[in-house]
């Protein structure tokens, strides 16, 4: 892919900001990156980070509750938020008149929120609506985001439950989102990300004039949420009363991307050999050949995108399996496909395959404004280098068939979670 | 929480300086007119290709018309669409997708009662190993028994996890209670059906149904339209018919009454699915209905989701949006909520309704909703997915890439008079009827108490 003009400078209360000009279409991406998901909140308060994410549309000092949305959508623009392990970000797309009008929303809401406890009420009922649309009241709600983790990982911030327990979202309160805020969303804990239809010069000078006299605030020392690797198989069960069919979750720990980059390529390239399109290793032989599954899908990262979240990070497979196949068939029968990868690798012409595969969707992901603009700000916070998303699709393809061997090896039986959804009723 | 010291809420929210004034907007650049062929080849297809070379990429829409009046066509069309790309005469399954994956490709077929779609995408080089895919399925699909075989089981599989899906029960009764047993009520076949499915039954729907004339192919990304449709036409020689695909019967005019409260035992949440007969985008009327159908709840900005969202917490997700059907359009109102306030939220709802028509769009509600939509027309054709998706979706009932870059002109001009005619007319309450899905245990006590609910 044609590598993309990026800028990035460095306010002096310690925003840091990627420009990202592209002005093949008069539109506007504008995003901040906070370096805080739900890894980071405390115990006692499952759901917290997401919580505060809503609590961050309510209005702002300049901007009265719901001027935010109304501001945004009167500039033609879309807007959204979400609350990852490792970030939560914040987003507009807009026609390029508006760029700055959404970087004065985002300025004042980084400088000034309003927090009240009658909007922290009513976004704990919005967030409970969600959690009983997203998870409780439809099959296979949460699964396996919400469920394996617990499996896999020992220690609260990786277990936990993203979303929150009804109680502990209850219990919040305004002390704990001034906490909040004051620890984690200060401007040199953050990514400011603009792409789009825009000079350099004019979005440099924006910048400066709605972000630089957010005041600079000490940034929290980012804890390591580093555990040992499990040393024996795990087995969990989650109950679902939705479920129609078996499904199981297998996870695996990834290589820290911070430190062994290359392993962590080698296994997105494996996920690609194992189930990406008919001609896949586990797809052509359990979903067609052997019938043993109705769908089966092996991504990086707990929302199957690779390098979106620091070290620890989890391989999934996941999996729906007619009553009649048994959980060990199923795991017999993968554990057989990745140990032959690990003997032999993949041959040439599939790496090509999985490697044309990811660029075409990686092309495809950045030609939408609001993917581009998300990718560079994840990847420059998370990572240090917003021009990783661009150079992902020449990454992937450098990936050698050694490499993909190795990362096969090292999809241990004896150091995985294996999470187990009966099918509501009990039919295994 | 975590910071040993720290302000308060209310410290948080005020700075020395004060509220600051919103900035205005900048001048609008329009987007840049793409280089457009839109023709009908020999064998009768609707080919469109637009330039749009962003991204190295080419995206493919085609849509057949593909209805059909036998009790047994949903189950057919199902398993043809599921079957469709799993071999040819000269291709395996494996192959399909070997081939396909060089370039970076796939392909997909969903059938629904109006149409089969085929979509796609590839690099854009990739672009003759992409149509020679479509065109060997388009003219030689195997249905091989096996295939054919895994297919309808992992259909029923797929048909039994819809049907466990609130959206998709609510849906399913929605369709039945506006339209009885015409035929585009029924989007999902039954298992027993699907099971009766043999292989050629799939190659006589094939061969009977799968035409070119009065289809439409449309193609966007980094090509060149004129070549391109050359290419269309030679790899597609081999497909063709006197016969022309299968339009959808006329559909009955949806009239207002009662809601029916289906039950679901154990649910701790409802579906509220409301609908009323509307207008397609070539009536006139349109462009002020669709600012008004902004208004009321087309966008977060709306009197439904500020009131039953934002004000009183009843739902996560409020929307109204139109549906466009092959005769038409309608409106629908769409909001889950928890059981304990369901009654509540309709009772909302269908206030808002009432109250749109009886207290009209402000000057501002009326600005705001149409700088959306002249906006979200910019945003939501930006890529090259999106503008393919909207160039189909206008294509297919008639209207032409001009339609598309006239549309801002349109809403520019309504008049707020306009609006309120349109919003008393089409979105009064009387001219609803719907669902609700939900525990009937807890909703039918206060339920009946609001009225305007057929209860189990």
């Amino acid at each position: 892919m044609a590598a993309p003009e990026l800028h990035r400078f460095t306010l002096p209360n310690g925003l840091r900001v990627v420009l990202a000009p592209d002005r093949t279409a008069p539109v506007v991406g504008v995003s901040v990156h906070y370096d805080v998901g739900f890894r980071s909140e405390p115990e006692g308060r499952t759901g917290f980070a997401h919580l505060f994410e809503h609590l961050m549309f309510q209005g702002s000092e300049s901007l009265e509750k719901l001027a935010h949305f109304r501001l945004v959508q009167s500039s033609g623009g879309t807007f959204n938020g979400s609350t990852h392990p490792d970030y939560t970000d914040y987003y507009e797309v807009l026609p390029s008149a508006a760029l700055e009008r959404a970087l004065f929303l985002e300025a004042d809401r980084m400088r000034a929120p309003r927090i009240t406890e009658e909007n922290l009420r009513n976004q704990v009922d919005v967030v409970k609506e969600e959690i009983r649309l997203r998870v409780l009241n439809t099959p296979y709600g949460g699964f396996p985001w919400i469920w394996l983790p617990p499996v896999l990982y020992g220690t609260f911030p990786n277990a936990h439950n993203g979303y929150g327990d009804f109680s502990e979202l209850e219990q919040a309160n305004l002390d704990d989102c001034a906490a909040f805020f004051d620890t984690y969303y200060a401007p040199g804990n953050a990514v400011l990300t603009v792409a789009g239809d825009f000079t350099v010069e004019r979005a440099t000078e924006l910048v400066h004039q709605h972000f630089e006299d957010v005041p600079a605030r000490p940034t929290p020392q980012r804890p390591s949420f580093a555990e040992p690797h499990p040393r024996s198989e795990l087995r969990g069960t989650h109950t679902d009363p939705h479920a129609p069919l078996p499904a199981l979750a297998v996870g695996y720990r990834l290589p820290d991307p911070s430190t062994e980059l290359d392993a962590y390529l080698a296994h997105v390239v494996l996920t690609g050999v194992l189930s990406d399109g008919d001609s896949s290793r586990l797809q052509e032989r359990m979903v067609h050949r052997e019938a043993l599954v109705t769908d089966i899908s092996v991504s990086c990262g707990l929302f199957g995108a690779p390098l979106d979240a620091r070290d620890p990070d989890t391989l999934n497979v996941t999996a729906m399996h007619s009553p009649e196949v048994s959980v060990d068939r199923v795991l017999g029968v993968l554990d057989e496909e990745v140990e032959k990868l690990a003997v032999s690798g993949p041959q040439p012409e599939e790496l090509a395959r999985v490697a044309a595969r990811w660029a075409a969707s990686l092309h495809r992901e950045q030609d939408r404004i609001v993917s581009r603009t998300l990718a560079f700000g994840a990847a420059e916070l998370l990572h240090g280098r917003a021009e990783l998303a661009a150079e992902l699709p020449e990454l992937l393809s450098a990936v050698t068939t050694e490499q993909v061997a190795a990362a096969a090896k090292s999809l241990r039986p004896d150091a995985r979670a294996v999470l187990v959804v009966p099918a509501a009723g009990g039919a295994q | 929480m975590t910071a040993v010291t720290h302000r308060t809420a209310e410290q948080i929210g005020h700075t020395e300086r004060g509220p600051r004034p919103l900035p205005d907007l900048g001048a609008q650049a329009e987007a840049a007119l793409p280089s457009i062929v839109d023709t009908v080849i020999d064998n009768g297809l609707h080919v469109i290709v637009v330039r749009r070379p962003a991204v190295p990429m080419v995206e493919l829409r085609l849509r057949i018309p593909f209805a059909g009046t036998d009790p047994m066509h949903s189950a057919r069309a199902e398993v043809l669409a599921n079957a469709l790309l799993t071999g040819t005469k000269r291709r395996n399954r494996t192959q399909v997708d070997t081939d396909l994956a060089a370039v970076g490709g796939d392909l997909a077929a969903v059938v629904d009662p109006e149409r089969l779609s085929v979509g796609g995408s590839a690099l854009a080089d990739g672009l003759p190993v992409l149509l020679d895919v479509l065109a060997d399925a388009l003219t030689e699909a195997a249905y091989r028994e096996e295939e054919v075989g895994r297919e309808k089981e992992r259909l029923t599989e797929r048909i039994q996890l819809a049907r466990s899906q609130p959206s998709v029960i609510a849906r399913e009764a929605l369709q039945r209670y506006r339209y009885g047993d015409h035929p585009f009520a029924k989007e999902m076949p039954e298992a027993e059906e699907v099971a009766r499915v043999e292989p050629a039954d799939a190659r006589a729907l094939h061969q009977a149904a799968v035409l070119p004339k009065g289809s439409l192919l449309v193609l966007v990304g980094d090509i060149d339209p004129d070549s391109t449709v050359d290419a269309v036409r030679a790899a597609l020689t081999g497909w063709g018919s006197a016969a022309s695909a299968s339009l959808l019967p006329v559909l009955p005019t949806v009239t207002g009454g009662d809601a029916l409260l289906v039950h679901r035992p154990g649910a701790v949440q409802s579906q509220i699915r409301l609908s009323a007969q509307a207008i397609p985008r070539t009536d006139p009327r349109y462009p002020a209905l669709q600012i008004a159908n902004l208004v009321y709840g087309g966008y977060f900005s709306s009197r439904l989701v500020e009131n039953i969202r934002e004000d009183k917490g009843y739902t996560y997700s409020a929307h109204s949006y139109f549906e466009f059907t092959p005769s038409g359009a309608t409106l629908m109102v769409d909001a889950d909520t928890a059981s304990s306030v369901t009654p509540a939220a309709l009772w909302e709802a269908r206030y808002e309704l009432g109250r749109l028509g009886l207290v009209p769009p402000t000057e501002a509600e009326v600005n705001a909703a149409r700088s959306y939509a002249i906006g979200s027309l910019l945003t939501s054709t930006a890529s090259q997915s999106g503008l393919a998706g909207t160039v189909a979706a206008l294509a297919t009932v008639g209207l032409t890439f001009d339609w598309l870059r006239e549309h801002p002109l349109r809403l520019a001009a309504v008049t707020g008079e306009q609006i309120a005619a349109a919003a008393l007319e089409f979105l009064a309450p009387v001219n609803f009827t719907g669902v609700v899905v939900g525990d009937a245990e807890q909703l039918a006590p206060q339920l009946r108490a609001i009225g305007g609910v057929v209860l189990p």
